[in-house]
């Protein structure tokens, strides 16, 4: 089936900087006609810079590429990528939920040619049933993708973006079949789900595309996958066929380092006799299933795990946020159910909760930083009618001067701060109500690396005033730096943790890549 | 705006020009529509010296203008939240209708047919409130909807013909007693704007308010109450459109059930206009205020020059638009100032 002769996709040389940052460097890879090629690599190794050069919103540096053996001009352009049938599922789906499936499957054909023309909708339909007999997708047409599963969603996107690829439309030398990139479409799928979408890619490859597949989950790409790229720290470590692959190779290449039994020796965290301040059980709701969790107070526990498993969504929960489904949350004495959690009563109860969507979530930024600051204090002033203009301003100077916001100037435009300063006022603001129990989610997202130490300070500061900290996080080198223990979630409920010593940005990825293979007995016998 | 807190404090990092640089051009902002009312008055007073400064026409000027100050008034709370509320001059046709309707016809005394103006309009507030608020429908659309519907009941009970000779009682309440000459009507105006000034600038629930229009998810995540602050706000903004059509029965002494639509885009008009000045950016009491009586004096100018009357919807449909580019391109300005300084 496959012809290495003439791949779909030959890139050569790569590289991209960014400012003083090396993202790619000189990287080669190559997907032939018909086969599943997986692409693995930790966050920040550069996998979404090579899609994004592929989708052409990047421009390398250096370095060629090549579609179906002919060479393209750089950066991608929209005709190049239509010519050579290179397409895109991307985490999101790009489906429109309040449209149907058909108009969803057509989108891609009524962007483009003459906008008078008549829609045959009788060709229409054909054409949905044919492309979905000939990938055994059973879905009706005329239903509306909000009412179609999250599994269906994912194969109506496929469906979409190889709907040209098998067109015959004339391509003289019956070269390639084009390239289908799937960014990591089963993110949002539980596991039992993941093996119709791999029979679907097996069926897509088998016609005579590539198809590359970025994942985080070994299980799938070992499954699905004929080859295997790995990326770390922006260089190509291997391109290996899947078959010759053990589990545990794979993560020695992904990570860098043989694996080794992580969480089994480490002592557990000291044993406090003080009753834990934070006492969550059976939480869901979300992506989360299930999760039970305990923080002693001055504890900093983090929360992670690869898009989809639902590690960015806990703090969310424990803040009524978003919506819990099920269980119960526990601040000191207080009992709460966790589905009638709301901001207010979470923030009553001493839950302070810093969301990771600074500019949307976090802050008005047309507002000024006083006011920014300055919004939750006013519940301490007693009445509806306590704080005022002069009075809120000096109040909340004195914030910004405590915490080293620069510059401490309430009257200025929030927007007008750095990333950085923003989210230090954003702590003044939480941490003058004296919580007891602090949310974190990203806290040092597109904060510079100065401020960032700062704000780890503070944080660790609130610990040591007896806060039990909560942080989810992809930043792993973050966690490490700051949680006495890390929770990994995988498919909404913990999978694994650990704790001590072994908090480590090393000792953390391993966890993530690795969550099956430590506890394998393979595993043992390699370290 | 408050100035002069570069305290000695922090002297490194900061550059102290820059803070004090925008303040001096905000503060050219917040004048310009104070210093063109000036400019307008002083133009209508060299050139008509003897008409336009009569005590006459300036106190004519300050009480026909109760009734827009009002209604523009009582725009600002629903927008601050970022609402809008297109029903406001229909409410106070229906609470002026109300009145006229069981005082003349049904023999009610002035006072309780005044409540029952009243409650009318707040129930309308809270039909608006709750469609909006509950249902999560775009608020201009529902109030332009409930705005045509509360106008077809307006003109169903009162078969589509004025109803005059509204207790006379009411009438000296608005317009008969007068202070230095100048009618009741224009000082419950003013009191409003303190009372609202009071309201947005100088508690809590103002600055609730502000968050609740400029980052909704903010609010919801700091534990503000939300939808309660916003239902708040339409049956506030219903209230006094009530109020304001009170003030029209009282200033006419009769109901009419027509004329009081042609009061919504001058309130428009005045209430982003004066989001322009005193607290640029912001929808603001006095700012309102202002913009009210600098609209009101270049078309009484210009009518006493002769302009005919089209020139009422020149002057409101062309301040409409300009201040709501001019507020436009303010944010976009304070949207590119963000990057320049991190």
């Amino acid at each position: 089936m496959t012809d290495p002769a003439r791949p779909v996709l030959r890139m050569r040389g790569v590289a991209k900087t960014f400012g003083l940052t090396r993202v790619l460097q000189d990287v080669d890879l190559t997907v032939r006609r018909g086969e599943v090629h997986g692409l693995l690599g930790q966050n920040g190794s550069g996998k979404s810079t090579l899609i994004k050069i592929l989708a052409g919103f990047h421009t390398p540096d250096e370095g060629s590429i090549e579609l179906d053996g002919a060479s393209v001009d750089l950066p991608l352009s929209a005709v190049d990528r239509r010519k050579h049938r290179l397409r895109f599922v991307h985490q999101d789906l790009a489906l429109l939920p309040s449209l149907t499936v058909l108009e969803n499957l057509l989108a891609d054909d009524v962007a483009t040619g003459p906008g008078i023309r008549p829609r045959r909708r009788r060709a229409e339909l054909a054409r949905a049933t044919a492309q979905f007999d000939r990938f055994g997708i059973s879905l009706r047409p005329d239903t509306l993708v909000r009412d179609i599963s999250r599994l269906d969603r994912a194969k109506l996107a496929i469906a979409r973006a190889v709907s040209h690829l098998g067109d015959d439309d004339g391509d003289a030398d019956g070269a390639g079949r084009g390239l289908l990139v799937l960014d990591e479409p089963t993110a949002f799928l539980p596991h039992s789900e993941v093996a119709e979408l791999i029979a679907l890619m097996r069926a897509v490859a088998a016609q005579g595309t590539g198809v590359l597949f970025v994942s985080h989950d070994l299980d799938e790409v070992l499954t699905v996958t004929d080859r295997v790229s790995v990326l770390r720290d922006g260089q190509l470590v291997g391109s290996e066929d899947t078959a010759s692959l053990a589990r545990e190779d794979l993560v020695r290449l992904i990570v860098g380092r043989p694996v080794s039994v992580l969480s089994a020796g480490s002592a557990p965290v000291s044993a406090s006799q003080e009753r834990p301040r934070l006492q969550v059980s059976a939480l869901r709701g979300g992506a989360v299933q299930h999760l039970d969790l305990s923080v002693h107070p001055g504890e900093v526990v983090g929360v992670t795990g690869v898009i989809g498993s639902g590690f960015d969504e806990v703090t969310q929960l424990l803040f009524g946020a978003l919506r819990a489904s099920g269980g119960s949350v526990a601040i000191d004495d207080l009992e709460l159910e966790a589905r009638r959690l709301s901001p207010a009563t979470a923030i009553k109860a001493g839950v302070a909760y810093l969301p990771s969507d600074r500019a949307v979530q976090g802050s008005a930024p047309s507002l000024t930083v006083g006011e920014n600051v300055a919004l939750l204090s006013l519940r301490k002033g007693g009445g509806p009618f306590a704080l005022t203009g002069r009075r809120l301003e000096r109040h909340a100077g004195k914030l910004l001067r405590d915490l080293d916001v620069r510059p401490p100037e309430p009257a200025l435009a929030y927007a007008s701060l750095s990333g950085g300063n923003q989210q230090k006022a954003m702590m003044a603001k939480w941490l003058v109500t004296g919580p007891k129990v602090l949310l974190l989610s990203e806290p040092t997202q597109g904060v510079d690396v100065g401020a960032r130490e700062q704000i780890f300070t503070l944080i660790a500061e609130a610990a040591r005033q007896g806060c039990a900290v909560v942080c989810s996080s992809s930043d792993l080198d973050q966690l490490a730096q700051i949680c006495n223990r890390v929770l990994l979630m995988r498919r909404g409920v913990v999978s694994d943790e650990v704790h001590g010593e072994a908090v480590t940005k090393a000792g953390l990825t391993e966890m993530l890549f690795a969550d099956a293979v430590v506890r394998s007995p393979r595993a043992t016998s390699d370290a | 705006m408050s100035v002069g807190t570069t305290t000695g404090h922090d002297t490194d990092a900061v550059a102290p020009t820059r803070p004090g640089a925008r303040r001096w051009t905000s503060r050219i902002e917040a004048g310009a529509l104070p210093a063109a009312w000036l400019v307008v008055f002083v133009v209508f007073a060299v050139l008509l010296p003897d008409t336009f400064l009569s005590t006459a026409s300036v106190s004519n000027i300050l009480g026909s203008q109760a009734v827009p100050l009002v209604l523009t008034l009582c725009l600002v709370l629903p927008l601050v939240c970022g609402d809008y509320d297109m029903s406001v001059a229909s409410v106070a046709t229906l609470t002026a209708m109300v009145i006229g309707i069981l005082n003349v016809n049904h023999g009610w005394s002035i006072g309780a047919a005044i409540v029952a103006g009243l409650l009318a309009a707040l129930l309308a507030g809270l039909v608006n409130g709750a469609v909006i608020v509950i249902f999560g429908v775009d608020s201009l659309i529902v109030t332009l909807g409930t705005g045509t519907v509360i106008q077809g009941l307006v003109l169903w009970i009162s078969d589509s013909t004025t109803v005059s000779g509204i207790s006379t009682s009411l009438v000296d309440l608005v317009i008969g007693y007068k202070l230095f000459s100048v009618p009741a009507a224009f000082y419950y105006g003013l009191a409003l704007c303190v009372v609202l000034w009071y309201l947005l600038q100088h508690t809590a629930l103002g600055m609730r308010m502000l968050f609740i229009g400029r980052g909704r998810d903010v609010a919801r995540l700091s534990g503000i109450a939300v939808p309660r602050v916003r239902m708040g706000a339409l049956v506030a903004s219903a209230g006094l459109a009530g109020v304001a059509g009170t003030l029209y029965a009282g200033t006419t002494g009769s109901a009419d059930p027509s004329s009081g639509t042609s009061f919504l885009l001058p309130a428009f008009a005045a209430v982003f206009l004066g989001a322009t000045t005193v607290i640029p950016g912001r929808f603001n009491a006095w700012g309102a205020f202002i913009a009210v009586y600098f609209l009101a004096t270049g078309i009484t100018g210009l009518q006493l020059l002769g302009a005919e009357s089209f020139v009422q919807q020149l002057f409101y449909g062309g301040a409409l638009v300009i201040a709501v580019s001019l507020a436009q391109l303010a944010r976009r300005r304070e949207a590119t100032s963000a990057g320049t300084t991190s």
